[in-house]
């Protein structure tokens, strides 16, 4: 079982080494997203300490977006898909696999940069620790409810604006949470109570999201 | 050992074929026949299991294919019309990325020895995007060298190949059935495959 879903992650980490371009720009699109708002809205330390945990997280979620319609789209249009629908294995261990590669090269260097960002904004290191921790702890429930939407608008013209449309609402929890937990911790309540929810919320969708997704891609293929 | 019982395809509001029965032993081939769109890619579709027929039974090795799932997929090799090749990848990574996944053991050595038989030799490290459309035909073809997998589904195989070629992989799908395989392919191609009992199937 570990086998097929390393031999997935690895087969896809490969991939996206060679198409570093795509990584790079998800991970530029997040840091200009969220320079910009420090420069719109003007040196005011109070104001951009309150507005940054909702900015770097809405900006994280459409930094993921934006590598999401490619998600299964390349291996569909290529046929590699009907071939690991063919593995001697059930499809959603496969998906398990892409998944956690999609986090490993999408959501993993958000949370890597994320600290540096929040200097812009006059976060605290204790408040820049806890939004490190809640986009490490939250980005894989967004790979992984992006991924029944990826999987369910798979070979639809204009799909990718339907993706967005059918993702955006589903990441809600995963904003309200990420952004409460910075947000507790600057207000002094600690922010323990909101990562344990993000956590919850990350592992429920990482249990349930890869059968969704690999239920529409059957569906997909026929 | 393959049996089809009383298939029906219906796709959209057509009805591309019904009560269609076969069954296929060791060794024979099934050359399935018909003008285009009369189901035959539908039919192959069928018989990998990810297109559920409307009506009637595929069995492998007296048990339905929908029951086995996992076992019947692990006996089971399908060649599409598309290639499943990825570009940024090369030949070599190519085919071992598809072993593995496939839970195959090949190794680094069968791999190259693969894409030598297939013509590619030299081109291992080349990544997939700078062949050509018969070379990615190839790399996707260099699959069957080592296969060992008892039912081959090979979907227009020879589409994109040169005469050489052509030969090839005919001596490759006998070499298949003479130690005992199984192989059900479309062609619109006069082919001669030197051994085995070929059955022709016309749909439509």
């Amino acid at each position: 079982m570990l086998k097929i879903i390393t031999a997935v992650i690895g087969r896809d980490l490969k991939l996206a080494m060679r198409r570093q371009a795509d990584i790079v720009s998800a991970m530029f699109f997040f840091v200009i997203v969220v320079s910009l708002f420090p420069l719109g809205i003007g040196p005011e330390p109070d104001l951009l300490r309150k507005l940054a945990p909702g900015v770097l997280w809405v900006a994280a979620l459409l930094a993921t977006m934006l590598s999401l319609p490619r998600l299964f789209a390349d291996d569909h249009r290529d046929g590699t898909l009907e071939q690991l629908a063919l593995a001697p294995h059930p499809l959603g261990l496969v998906v398990t696999g892409k998944v956690i590669a999609h986090w490993l090269v999408s959501g993993l260097p958000l949370a890597l940069i994320a600290p540096v960002l929040g200097i812009q904004f006059d976060l605290s290191s204790e408040a820049l620790v806890v939004l490190t921790g809640a986009i490490l702890l939250g980005t894989p429930a967004l790979s992984g409810i992006g991924a029944i939407g990826a999987a369910l608008t798979l070979g639809l013209r204009g799909g990718g604006v339907l993706l967005s449309l059918l993702v955006l609402p589903l990441y809600i929890p995963v904003l309200i949470f990420g952004a409460g937990a910075v947000d507790a911790t600057v207000s002094g309540l600690g922010g323990e109570g909101h990562l344990s929810l993000l956590a919850a919320l990350t592992f429920a969708s990482l249990g349930f999201a890869p059968w969704a997704s690999a239920a529409a891609l059957k569906i997909a293929l026929e | 050992m393959l049996e089809a019982d009383n298939l029906e395809c219906v796709r959209g509001e057509r009805r591309l074929f019904a009560g269609l029965d076969f069954k296929l032993e060791g060794g024979e081939l099934l050359n399935l026949q018909g003008r285009n769109g009369a189901g035959k890619t539908s039919l192959l579709r069928m018989l990998i299991g990810l297109l559920p027929p409307e009506a009637g039974e595929i069995r492998w090795k007296g048990k339905s294919i929908k029951a086995q799932g996992d076992d019947y997929r692990a006996d089971l090799c399908y060649l599409g019309h598309l290639n499943a090749i990825k570009e940024e990848l090369t030949p070599l990574e190519n085919l071992l990325a598809a072993a593995h996944l496939a839970d195959e053991a090949l190794s680094e050595d069968d791999a190259i020895d693969a894409l030598e038989q297939v013509g590619l030799a030299g081109r291992e490290d080349l990544a997939c995007k700078y062949l050509s459309q018969g070379q990615k035909r190839r790399v996707a073809l260099a699959r069957l060298v080592k296969e060992k997998r008892p039912l081959w589904i090979l979907d227009e195989p020879f589409v994109a190949l040169d005469v050489a070629a052509v030969d090839w992989l005919a001596g490759i799908i006998s070499g298949h059935l003479q130690r005992g395989g199984m192989a059900v392919m479309t062609t619109h191609q006069q082919v001669n495959i030197p051994a085995g009992t070929v059955r022709e199937l016309r749909l439509g």
